[in-house]
């Protein structure tokens, strides 16, 4: 009884220590950040890594979730009568949540586990006490970068994605359900909004890319400098982003649409 | 050397991409409203019933719209909903225009259709239009039109 007490404390307050430790490193990293407008090459690497090798996955499945959505939509609409209004339905669930958090997990899946695993390898090689041991401080030269980068890739990324998905879709509703092409962007235009919708899109992007470079390159971090738990750190950052992501969602969308 | 230079272009691509896409969502999906969402001027508008009117409803005169609704709210003394509009600076309307509320098609938006008077004199920022004829509601035309059914078989 007493012992699962116990475990049940021990278990609290390793987990409050996490949190304790990712918010001093996530402050750690931040303050590194200034010193890298010195030295804007290793920003442009990590954008490389991050945002242009994860291109071709988010131009593939921004514009498959277009087209798909607009086959989905068309033939629901079509029971009302208003598959006229294709172009609503499909910009403003693109811009509003799916191009954020697919974007959002996508970007989780292909840079977040890169970011952890190379940040962990290093960890586990001995990479960044090496550099400590040079009086290179790993905070400044290996994670600032890459976090900066993380942020600044993803709302570009969710832009790319929300823009083809609805070009998707308008390949698929006027080129082959014979949408008109008028009604298809003049009721997009009237009913989307560019605060209302379009800022709010971007401002959840760049939350979650936030969230996801933070969670990626502390894992990372943070891993045990064994083969293992790398692959753990890999794991836990895919799926902490994903439910970090999902939730923040939510609450987003009840703050700015509720 | 050559290498960081394709690294760089690389990037280079990406963030333009990026700067295009997040310009195409304003322009061609918004229609952008940032620009010219201060200018014009407004008019206040006073019907007995709005219906189903909602703010960034389309203001029209013969089909062309010249301004959006920008706010609804009620009137507490009076009771009646007072609507705000803001129209185009381009155009300007006599003081003895009136307004009324239509639908477009059958089960579309709600949309305000201004009627253009013949008076020299012409509406002016914050100034009042007093001729408005409500939105027609289904059920009180169905029940108007059931009353007069009854009446006539008397």
């Amino acid at each position: 009884m007493v012992n699962g007490f116990q475990r049940l404390g021990a278990r609290a307050l390793a987990i409050a220590e996490r949190f304790g430790r990712a918010f001093l490193f996530l402050l750690r990293a931040l303050a590194g950040m200034p010193a890298l407008v010195l030295r804007p090459g290793l920003v442009v690497q990590q954008l490389y890594s991050v945002g242009v090798l994860s291109l071709v996955i988010i131009v593939v499945s921004g514009v498959f979730v277009g087209m798909v959505l607009g086959l989905q939509g068309y033939t629901t609409l079509l029971n009302f009568g208003a598959e006229q209004s294709l172009g609503v339905l499909v910009a403003l669930s693109i811009v509003r949540e799916l191009g954020p958090v697919v974007t959002a997990l996508l970007f989780a899946g292909r840079a977040g586990s890169a970011l952890a695993a190379e940040i962990g390898l290093m960890k586990s090689t001995e990479q960044l006490s090496g550099m400590e041991m040079m009086a290179v401080d790993p905070m400044n030269r290996v994670i600032a970068p890459r976090l900066l980068a993380g942020f600044l890739a993803m709302p570009l990324l969710a832009a790319i994605f929300s823009f083809l998905a609805i070009l998707g879709s308008y390949v698929i509703g006027v080129g082959l359900l014979g949408v008109d092409a008028g009604a298809f962007w003049g009721q997009m235009q009237d009913a989307v909004e560019f605060r209302e919708d379009i800022l709010n899109g971007v401002i959840k992007s760049v939350v979650f890319g936030f969230v996801a470079s933070w969670i990626a390159v502390f894992e990372g971090y943070d891993a045990e400098p064994t083969s293992e738990g790398v692959s753990r750190a890999t794991t836990r950052t895919v799926v902490y982003t994903a439910l970090a992501v999902l939730g923040l969602d939510f609450v987003l969308t009840a703050v700015m649409f509720g | 050397m050559r290498n960081r230079r394709l690294v760089e272009i690389w990037v280079g691509v990406f963030v333009a991409m990026g700067a295009a896409a997040l310009f195409g969502l304003a322009i061609q999906v918004s229609n952008v409203q940032v620009f010219d969402a201060r200018g014009g001027y407004e008019l206040e508008l006073r019907f007995e019933n709005i219906g189903g009117l909602r703010t960034r409803a389309p203001v029209t005169v013969g089909g062309v719209r010249v301004g959006r609704v920008a706010d609804v709210e009620l009137d507490s003394s009076t009771y009646e909903a007072k609507v705000t509009v803001r129209i185009d600076e381009r155009y300007e309307f006599p003081e003895d225009t009136s307004a009324s509320i239509y639908t477009s098609g059958l089960l579309g938006e709600q949309y305000i259709a201004l009627d253009p008077g013949g008076l020299d004199f012409y509406l002016r920022d914050g100034d009042e239009i007093t001729l408005t004829q409500s939105a027609l509601v289904l059920e009180r035309m169905i029940g108007q039109f059931l009353y007069q059914m009854g009446n006539d078989d008397d």
